[in-house]
């Protein structure tokens, strides 16, 4: 009798229960790829620099007032490059005082000093700059996972790629452009005066003073559907943004029929800001701009205490909708641009599930009725090896939550070709050995001790060549390399193991064993 | 009991100098072919651009399709069939606008007119030109480390001459797949680089099998006068039938895959199915005679060495 024959039963039968354990319910145990339930897959970048660049021009800004409190008069302050201000004073006698009152700004390091010119520049300290850009990707990704929460997608993946990326899976999505448009706004929402002084002509012709800028509202004619651009001249100076709301939600528009708003509604400090500059500006228009185009400048008719306004823009409902969802979670710390989109319709994923189940089966079928017809009844144990090497297979990547991508269904296929090519080297050595004239128990002894070195050898080599297939990003290559090492694994396995354990129930068992069918 | 060979003892080795004319002549038409049509066409994986695929209610024109979209001027698309009739994958360049505008633009082109009918956009892909890229410099990477790895291993678990011998042959496969590739007018996409990654594992395969029977024959006892060629043909012979039986139930597998496995996994099938070939191939007729015509040229070089020191 074999050696502990009942000790390796249990163990593949616990094999077999774990197996069937993971992948019970098979619907939910299959995590399946995009490429094959359909959806969008989007990966974003992440303008960090962006976000470095606002926080450099907010520290200008705050400097400036804290020099002005101090009586320091300063002839220049200004942006150079993301992360570096240059400081001009108005004359060099100040030079100590304002350095004091620089000290205070401790991200930043004095460069370049040149006391008797008045001039030095601040550059932001690199842990700092490391600091806010790693800040903007991971409140970017917790901002976009909002949104996408309130958009309602099951089962949504936004994870962090790298340094500065956001991969953004959603399975099962029936309006992929709709959900682009809302995860990639940056949503920075401002509140503007209109320039009344200086008109659009003058505008356009170049005589802009320093203090204001040119926008563009976007409107859509109703009988055309044609979009027109319409410029406003808008002051630069932004007097309150969309961080001070509370409340975004969806109204019918009283005054056009079948048109949508979105109600808003200030924090406290938002609703004081927002009464006074009410307040100062009555007669004047407000121009309120989502990512630098005006949505409406409706002019101040009196002083607003209550903070609550309305964005109108002769919006459908579902634009209304959207748009309160991403005033609701906030804007982007720093714009993103899409470096990649992969969208598949629910149609033609369900037909390339078709078509890799129609490939994995005719090839396994293939090789099963091969293996039996040129094998016999030891193919009949190359074929059972080979049902628990795809069950073994299958249940581990339930157990990793692996996704199944259409590669990585030829994966499975390829699997199939290559296990059965443990079984070949074995039996092929048990042949040889026969025909050697070793008796049946030694032939399959010494067979299996050959070939096992071999295969060894074959599958490390294969494997290693999915562990680079593995490491590469991309989604489809990786699902290769998962199902191909995977299925590798599970073949070294049971063809060693499994294999030999049938064998040895099958012949070695047997008192008088004179025949092998092989 | 069925068997494909009963001690087969084919002269392999002894026909290699007619095999080196036949890959060499093979890797030629491969690179001529890649030159000709100026190197592979790559996927927009590689290129970045924007991949729209579109089925039709009932089968289009090819030329309707292209005088549609001609309205857009999104630079020169390529409009291919896909599939069967009703399906036509389209590929833009590159372009100014965003991904949302281009398909928004491309499906108002198709339906401009009635002529195209009812049509369903199945698919898009927008891969951007730093995506494109770092994707075509992974994938260099990619395929030196899947060489260099077997490299390493070989010369480890053998000998140096193996190792380089293996890798020649499976460079030698790379380059037959990817004139095929070129001689087919396929593109190079991620699929088709994975295939490629799995051909050189494959191939090795082949290669350690007859390496390792070599190995363990010059282990045991070695007839006395049995050339080094003539024990790399027994070892190649010895292993024929594994050889064989696998290289079917592969080139099976890789065949079904192409014939049924749909359109989306052809190219990746074609290149699974032309490597299983010249992977079989190149074990015996690149590595194993490699192997043998340097350590002839080794041992050849000792010996006169070893003659002249004898007359001095």
């Amino acid at each position: 009798m074999p050696r502990h024959l009942r000790v390796r039963i249990a163990f593949v039968l616990l094999v077999v229960a774990v197996s069937v354990w993971y992948l019970y319910p098979l619907k939910r145990a299959l995590n399946l790829g995009l490429d094959l339930q359909g959806g969008i897959h989007l990966m974003l970048g992440v303008e960090a620099d962006k976000h470095v660049a606002s926080q450099t021009d907010r520290t200008a800004e705050d400097l400036k007032k804290a020099l002005e409190r101090k009586g320091i008069g300063v002839q220049r302050i200004a942006r150079e490059g993301n992360s570096t201000i240059q400081v001009e004073l108005a004359s060099p006698q100040s030079w100590n005082d304002a350095l004091t009152a620089v000290a205070e700004f401790s991200t930043f390091t004095r460069r370049d000093e040149n006391q008797a010119a008045g001039r030095f520049k601040l550059v932001m300290v690199e842990r700092q700059i490391n600091q806010l850009r790693d800040d903007a990707v991971r409140q970017g990704l917790e901002t976009i996972r909002n949104r996408v929460d309130q958009f309602g997608v099951a089962e949504p993946t936004i994870t962090r790629q790298g340094a500065d990326q956001i991969l953004i899976q959603l399975p099962g999505i029936q309006d992929p452009a709709r959900a682009k448009a809302l995860i990639g706004k940056t949503a920075l929402l401002e509140f503007k005066m209109l320039d009344e002084q200086t008109s659009v002509e003058q505008a356009l012709a170049g005589q802009l003073p320093e203090t204001s800028e040119l926008l563009y509202g976007r409107e859509i004619d109703k009988q055309t559907k044609a979009e027109r651009k319409v410029p406003y001249v808008v002051q630069k100076r932004t007097l309150l943004t969309g961080a001070e709301l509370t409340r975004a939600e969806v109204q019918a528009d009283p005054n056009s029929l079948g048109n949508w708003q979105v109600a808003i509604e200030f924090t406290a400090a938002g609703t004081r800001i927002f009464g006074e500059l009410t307040e100062q500006n009555v007669g004047k228009r407000l121009a309120i701009v989502l990512d630098g185009n005006v949505y409406s400048a409706p002019r101040i008719n009196e002083r607003i205490p209550s903070g609550r306004a309305v964005i109108t823009g002769h919006f459908t409902v579902d634009d209304a909708r959207d748009l309160a969802i991403v005033l609701r979670a906030g804007a982007l710390p720093a714009p993103v641009v899409l470096l990649e989109e992969r969208t598949v319709g629910p149609s033609l994923g369900a037909d390339s599930i078709r078509q890799g189940l129609i490939a994995i089966t005719a090839s396994a079928v293939i090789v099963f009725v091969f293996m039996l017809v040129y094998y016999r009844l030891s193919g009949l144990i190359a074929d059972v090896a080979l049902g628990l090497n795809l069950l073994m297979l299958f249940a581990f990547m339930a157990a990793i939550r692996a996704t199944l991508t259409l590669p990585g269904l030829a994966g499975i296929a390829l699997t199939i070709g290559m296990a059965v090519d443990t079984n070949i080297l074995i039996f092929e050595r048990i042949r040889e050995e026969l025909r050697l004239g070793k008796s049946p128990r030694s032939a399959i002894e010494a067979g299996f001790r050959r070939a096992f070195r071999t295969i060894v050898d074959t599958h490390l080599t294969v494997m290693g060549t999915a562990i680079i297939l593995l490491s590469f990003g991309t989604s489809s290559v990786k699902g290769f390399g998962v199902s191909l090492f995977i299925g590798l694994g599970a073949s070294l396995f049971t063809a060693y193991f499994f294999t030999r354990l049938l064998f040895d129930l099958v012949y070695m068992g047997r008192r008088k064993l004179e025949q092998v069918s092989i | 009991m069925i068997e494909l060979f009963r001690n087969p003892n084919f002269d392999f080795i002894g026909k290699r100098k007619w095999a080196y004319i036949a890959s060499i002549g093979f890797t030629l038409i491969a690179l001529v072919s890649l030159a000709a049509r100026g190197g592979l066409r790559y996927d927009i994986d590689f290129t970045g651009g924007t991949l729209i695929q579109v089925r039709f209610e009932r089968a289009p024109a090819i030329a309707q399709i292209r005088t549609n979209l001609a309205t857009i001027q999104l630079g020169e698309s390529i409009i291919q069939q896909f599939g069967d009739a009703q399906e036509f994958i389209i590929r833009l360049p590159l372009a100014a606008v965003g991904s949302e505008e281009i398909s928004r633009r491309v499906q108002g082109a198709l339906s401009a007119n009635d002529s195209l009918g009812k049509f369903e956009i199945r698919r898009v892909e927008f891969v951007g030109p730093q995506v494109g890229r770092e994707l075509q410099l992974q994938a260099l990477y990619l395929v030196l480390a899947g060489l260099i790895w077997i490299a390493i291993y070989l010369a480890f678990r053998f000998d140096m001459r193996g190792g380089v011998a293996a890798v020649i042959a499976v460079c030698h496969d790379v380059i037959v797949c990817l004139g095929g590739l070129s001689i087919t007018n396929r593109e190079f996409s991620l699929p088709v680089l994975a295939a490629l990654l799995t051909i050189i594992g494959y191939s090795v395969n082949d290669t350690i099998v007859a390496y390792d029977r070599l190995r363990e024959n010059r282990g045991k006892f070695v007839p006395k006068g049995r050339t080094f060629a003539q024990q790399m043909n027994d070892a190649v012979n010895q292993t024929l039938s594994r050889t064989i039986l696998t290289s079917l139930t592969t080139f099976f597998s890789a065949a079904v895959l192409l014939f049924f496995g749909g359109r989306t996994l052809e190219d990746f099938a074609f290149v699974l199915f032309v490597g299983v070939i010249t992977g079989t191939y190149s074990t015996t007729y690149v590595a194993a005679a490699l192997v043998v015509d340097w350590t002839n040229y080794v041992e050849g070089r000792l010996r006169r060495g070893k003659k002249a020191v004898a007359k001095a």
